[in-house]
């Protein structure tokens, strides 16, 4: 590793941040839908919905954030995918920097941008009525799981960007990741699923975050979900790095 | 430094192949390139598409592993001290590598920051003036013409006067006007010292700029020589009288005032 990597990472990290801010529609898209959502569900579909909560909003807050993470993670793969096509991903190669400070400041970008995401929906959940008593410890517990999510779909995003042929291809991978909240615990509790959508509900990584977070905002003891939540994110994680860092390796040998 | 001829005499060249190969797959794109350059000079590599000219520039900038022979740059193995050949050259790509989202300014100042130089926003803004992009430096590059993004690209690629230059087809989709302005600014390079490799598909551009011309053809170098010494190959000239018409760029650029520049 070469003794540049902090600064030309906090360079390209920079670049990275302009493009998010100068195309205003990477955070506000990545916002806007799990907002619609959250909207719709709240008071259109809500009504009808027995989650066991007071309040649908506190249910449903979890799983809308994982939504909008899962979608903004494919911006990751766009903004990879665009350099490389671009040459200058190979112009940043063949200059004297830190040559993983490329990649790296990609996933510190994919990492910003969904932190500000998440911000904006529990804004706005907080308007919508959204309360919890969680302290500080509870709260830092939510950001790191998000965090670990986060980090471990960027990598696949990363693969998904290095290995895309096309800048449809490069999004699309992200369409199942976006749906996985959808046959989990995220909308409704499994136990009203048919036996077969709940097994599968009960086993995908989606539910025990999801389940992880509900128990930290509503202050209940989070049992082995947070565990299991875990595993699923470093193992994501582990595989997504691996399989990221070899494509990567093949691309510039 | 001594007299220029003793100097050429003992200075390494700036650019040396030997053996050089390299496969695709199935595909033998290059099957032992051998040349050299000297330094400060210009260097055309003359050769149809896909004759393997990128190829050979991506091996020499260290983005590419041959699989066979060496390559060295200013002294220095591509394979073995990548990163002494990195801080040794630049590399201009076949298309142009700019930031499309950042203005022509921030392109320049992430490159001088990326090489770790003093004062970026000061080098951003002589290179915006030395190539008459100082009106357009705040707007973005995506409503650059053409030209004018070629020219930020070359001018990014001189931020850190880099020793050795690759230009990879650098006139390829450029109007005529852009294209001399290119012409005029390798030669300036030359004139400062700098060692120009650029590849080309089109003669006039090697014939007009080159020091040397190298043809490249199925893998392997199959001319190298001055312009003069690449003519002896044919036949003496047979002397003709014809009559002299004007070439299409002649009218093209006598309409249009051929002052070169395109302030759009």
């Amino acid at each position: 590793m070469s003794s540049h990597f902090f600064t030309d990472t906090s360079v390209l990290l920079g670049r990275s941040m302009r493009h998010i801010l100068r195309s205003a529609d990477t955070i506000i898209t990545t916002a806007i839908t799990p907002i619609a959502m959250m909207l719709l569900f709240v008071y259109v579909l809500g009504g009808a919905i027995q989650t066991g909560t007071d309040k649908y909003v506190n249910y449903l807050l979890p799983g809308i954030m994982l939504i909008a993470i899962a979608s903004g993670i494919a911006y990751t793969a766009v903004r990879l995918f665009t350099d490389l096509k671009g040459g200058i991903f190979e112009r940043f190669h063949s200059m004297p920097i830190a040559r993983s400070s490329v990649l790296w400041a990609h996933v510190l970008t994919s990492l910003v941008a969904n932190a500000l995401t998440v911000v904006i929906i529990v804004a706005v959940g907080l308007l919508m009525g959204f309360r919890t008593s969680a302290g500080v410890l509870a709260w830092l517990a939510v950001a790191g799981i998000l965090a670990l999510f986060t980090l471990a779909l960027t990598w696949v995003a990363v693969l998904a960007g290095l290995s895309a042929k096309s800048v449809d291809g490069a999004a699309g991978f992200s369409y199942p990741l976006i749906f996985l909240p959808f046959i989990s615990s995220a909308f409704v509790p499994t136990n009203t699923m048919p036996s077969a959508v709940r097994y599968f509900a009960e086993h995908q990584p989606v539910t025990s975050i999801v389940n992880t977070i509900q128990d930290l905002f509503a202050q209940r003891p989070v049992g082995n979900d947070i565990w299991i939540a875990l595993a699923w994110c470093l193992g994501i994680l582990v595989l997504g790095y691996v399989f990221a860092m070899s494509s990567y390796r093949r691309k510039i040998s | 430094m001594t007299s220029t001829a003793d100097a050429e005499l003992h200075r390494e060249p700036a650019i040396r192949l030997q053996g050089i190969e390299k496969s695709y797959k199935e595909l033998h794109v290059l099957k032992g390139v051998d040349f050299e350059v000297a330094p400060g000079s210009i260097f055309a590599l003359l050769g149809s598409n896909g004759a393997g000219k990128t190829t050979i520039v991506r091996i020499l900038s260290t983005l590419l592993r041959p699989d066979a022979g060496t390559a060295t740059v200013e002294g220095f193995d591509v394979t073995a001290e990548p990163v002494r050949v990195r801080e040794s050259v630049s590399l201009t790509g076949q298309f142009a590598a700019v930031d499309e989202i950042l203005t022509g300014r921030e392109n320049l100042v992430l490159v001088a920051k990326l090489r770790h130089l003093k004062a970026p926003g000061q080098v951003a803004d002589e290179l915006l003036a030395r190539f008459n992009l100082t009106d357009a430096g705040s707007r973005k590059v995506s409503t650059y013409s053409g030209g004018m993004r070629r020219r930020l690209d070359i001018a990014m690629s001189l931020i850190g006067q880099p020793k050795v230059i690759f230009l990879d087809e650098p006139t390829t989709g450029l109007d005529p006007e852009a294209r001399i302005d290119v012409w005029k600014v390798v030669k300036e390079l030359a004139e400062q010292g700098t060692t120009v490799l650029l590849t080309t598909q089109y003669l006039d551009e090697a014939e007009q700029l080159a020091d040397r011309i190298a043809v490249l053809h199925q893998g392997r170098i199959i001319a190298n020589g001055t312009l003069a010494e690449l003519k002896k190959l044919l036949p003496p000239a047979k002397v003709e009288y014809v009559e002299k018409q004007p070439t299409l760029e002649d009218i093209f650029l006598t309409l249009v005032g051929n002052n070169g520049k395109d302030e759009s």
